[in-house]
């Protein structure tokens, strides 16, 4: 038992703070502690405290408010009594307390509640008296729960990103309101509304049944790369990209990949967000405009993240099941960032990657990267049959990069005022202003 | 997101009880604290120093004068580190907080520079990126 003692601030909580009560704090540090302290807590232990209370409460919509109770909670004591020894479990033993109390309210009006609050204090009494060792796989099991019901397909999609960033990235509502341009209520009422919606489906808190997983993981995946994707490239307001929140989809999908390590296409998001997080150094001016691939300073790519993307791309490799969307957008990614320069770039694999591509996921957006590919790997008058079938297909009508590209391709091809007129066409079906720049510039340089 | 590193050190005391633990346990919650990192997504390295003695240089006098290390009076070894990347640095201090050390150890958390703390046109500024860029061999 020596080894209790050896780890005070280890992960894994002994058995003695997991079962601690919840107003008293062991071993309260000297500093004071600022709200930026506690929400770092939260950030790590936010899915955990979600997660172990719904197991609780078999409630999803409670113990999201539990959860949010205990982290108020924790911002008006802490700075008193400093940060407990073990603050993941104090905050949980918040929630289960508020839990308690809650049932006990409602025992009076209900039979049920009552019954739940007997069978709750027994189970916490029990755990105080002979506490179970605090099992991270099990735990983690119960963050992939968490995660299937925050990706529900119930779901508007808006609603799965708040609920997703708010319980298992631990992000205040505040920060998702602003990485998304809404206002803070418009985030709370996603989330009111999500958490009814759950409840009316009665969604169960379980990882999805064989039959269902594939399309059910597919929807979590999405819900990563829709985050991810508005970090990206903001579909709106006057920043290019967002990092931050980007950045915030990486870790989000490391966790996952972690999660669902036999996913293939778990590791293969990873691996294309991380290749494409690689380039950020290299994706603005100091004043904020974007600079193109081909004109980025390929010497500010970040390497640890180009090593982190290859690495998890083998990963999904090494699960013996064939490349996925994912896995082939992110092998398309690896060669653009292992490419010394444009012109070195292994343009022919990227054409028969983005085939792949079109094959397994067909799409006219693919189908006009395909053609971009083509461009450069065999001139721009190949690439152009290839946009002009899209653009009779009609299926991209009103998408601004479809004007874009084949403006580029006239530009190239010397047609100049099909080009000009491509590129008025792009500027005005493009909504982000930094977008329109470039797009400008490009119509100058004709 | 910033990249931090945890900065590992200790006094001799720590160091020697260190050594009288049992290796095994030490490398268990070691790997199982990195572990924790790692599924969280935030470690991005970390390596340890051996706890031999190494040399010091100091350039206090002309020409630099070698000696036995470590430096400075109060006989800390840095002896290990890791780079976190979060988005503050108090939650790089909570994630610290949760590393296995015994009494005698500490940890300090420093930023670690990036290109944007740099002039980006610096001839030098650049070499470096680009050497950074090919693992540190002059030619690529």
């Amino acid at each position: 038992m020596a080894r209790e003692r050896v780890l005070p601030g280890s992960v894994t909580a002994t058995p003695r703070e997991h079962g601690a009560a919840a107003d008293a704090p062991a071993g309260a540090s000297a500093a004071p502690v600022s709200a930026r302290a506690v929400e770092a807590v939260w950030r790590i232990e936010s899915a955990r405290i979600v997660a172990t209370l719904t197991r609780f409460t078999r409630d999803f919509g409670l113990a999201e408010d539990l959860a949010q109770e205990a982290l108020a909670e924790a911002l008006a004591a802490w700075p008193r009594t400093g940060v407990p020894a073990s603050p993941g479990a104090w905050l949980v033993a918040v929630g289960k307390r508020r839990a308690i109390d809650t049932w006990r309210r409602e025992a009076t009006q209900s039979e049920k509640y009552a019954e739940l609050a007997r069978e709750a204090e027994i189970d916490a009494d029990a755990a105080a008296a002979a506490p179970a060792p605090w099992d991270p796989d099990a735990i983690d099991d119960d963050v992939l729960r968490l995660v299937f019901i925050a990706c529900h397909p119930v779901l508007a999609r808006e609603a799965s990103i708040a609920l997703t960033l708010r319980t298992v990235a631990g992000l205040p509502t505040e920060a998702i309101a602003r990485a998304f341009l809404v206002p803070v209520a418009t985030v709370q009422q996603r989330i009111v509304r999500a958490k009814r919606t759950l409840a009316a489906a009665a969604v169960p808190f379980e990882v999805p049944p064989r039959d269902e997983y594939p399309a059910r993981l597919s929807a979590v995946l999405s819900v990563v790369y829709l985050i991810f994707n508005e970090g990206y490239a903001a579909s709106s307001g006057s920043d290019w990209m967002r990092p931050d929140l980007a950045r915030e989809a990486l870790r989000l999908g490391r966790v996952l990949a972690e999660l669902v390590p036999r996913e293939p296409e778990a590791h293969g998001l990873v691996a294309l967000m991380e290749f494409s997080v690689a380039r950020f150094p290299a994706r603005l001016t100091p004043s904020g405009a974007p600079v193109l691939l081909a004109d980025q300073d390929r010497s500010r790519w970040d390497r640890t993240l180009i090593a982190r993307g290859r690495a998890a791309l083998a990963r999904a490799d090494a699960v013996g099941r064939g490349r996925g969307p994912y896995g082939l957008q992110a092998a398309i990614a690896e060669c653009h960032d292992t490419a010394p320069s444009v012109a070195e770039t292994d343009w022919a694999r990227i054409v028969v990657l983005y085939e792949a591509l079109g094959r397994i996921a067909p799409s006219p957006v693919v189908e006009l990267n395909r053609a971009a590919a083509l461009s450069q790997a065999e001139g721009p008058a190949t690439a152009l049959r290839v946009v002009d079938d899209l653009v009779a297909g009609g299926a991209l009508a009103g998408y601004g990069l479809l004007p874009s590209v084949r403006g580029e391709l006239l530009s190239q091809l010397g047609r100049v005022d099909e080009a000009r007129a491509e590129f008025e066409k792009a500027i005005a079906l493009t909504a982000n202003e930094q977008e329109r720049s470039v797009l400008r510039s490009k119509l100058r340089a004709l | 997101m910033s990249k931090f590193m945890l900065i590992m050190r200790a006094t001799d005391e720590a160091v020697a009880a260190y050594a009288e633990t049992d290796f095994a346990e030490v490398i268990a919650a070691m790997g199982a604290y990195n572990e924790s990192m790692l599924k969280a997504g935030v470690m991005v390295g970390g390596d340890g120093l051996a706890p031999e003695a190494g040399l010091v240089v100091s350039f206090d006098q002309t020409p630099p004068v070698v000696s036995d290390g470590p430096y400075g009076e109060t006989k800390e070894l840095f002896n290990g580190f890791w780079i976190l990347e979060v988005p503050t640095i108090e939650e790089a201090a909570e994630w610290a907080k949760r590393a296995p050390l015994t009494p005698g150890n500490r940890l300090e958390i420093r930023r670690v520079t990036g290109p944007e703390d740099f002039p980006a046109d610096n001839e030098w500024v650049k070499k470096e990126e680009e050497w950074r860029a090919n693992g540190y061999s002059p030619e690529a």
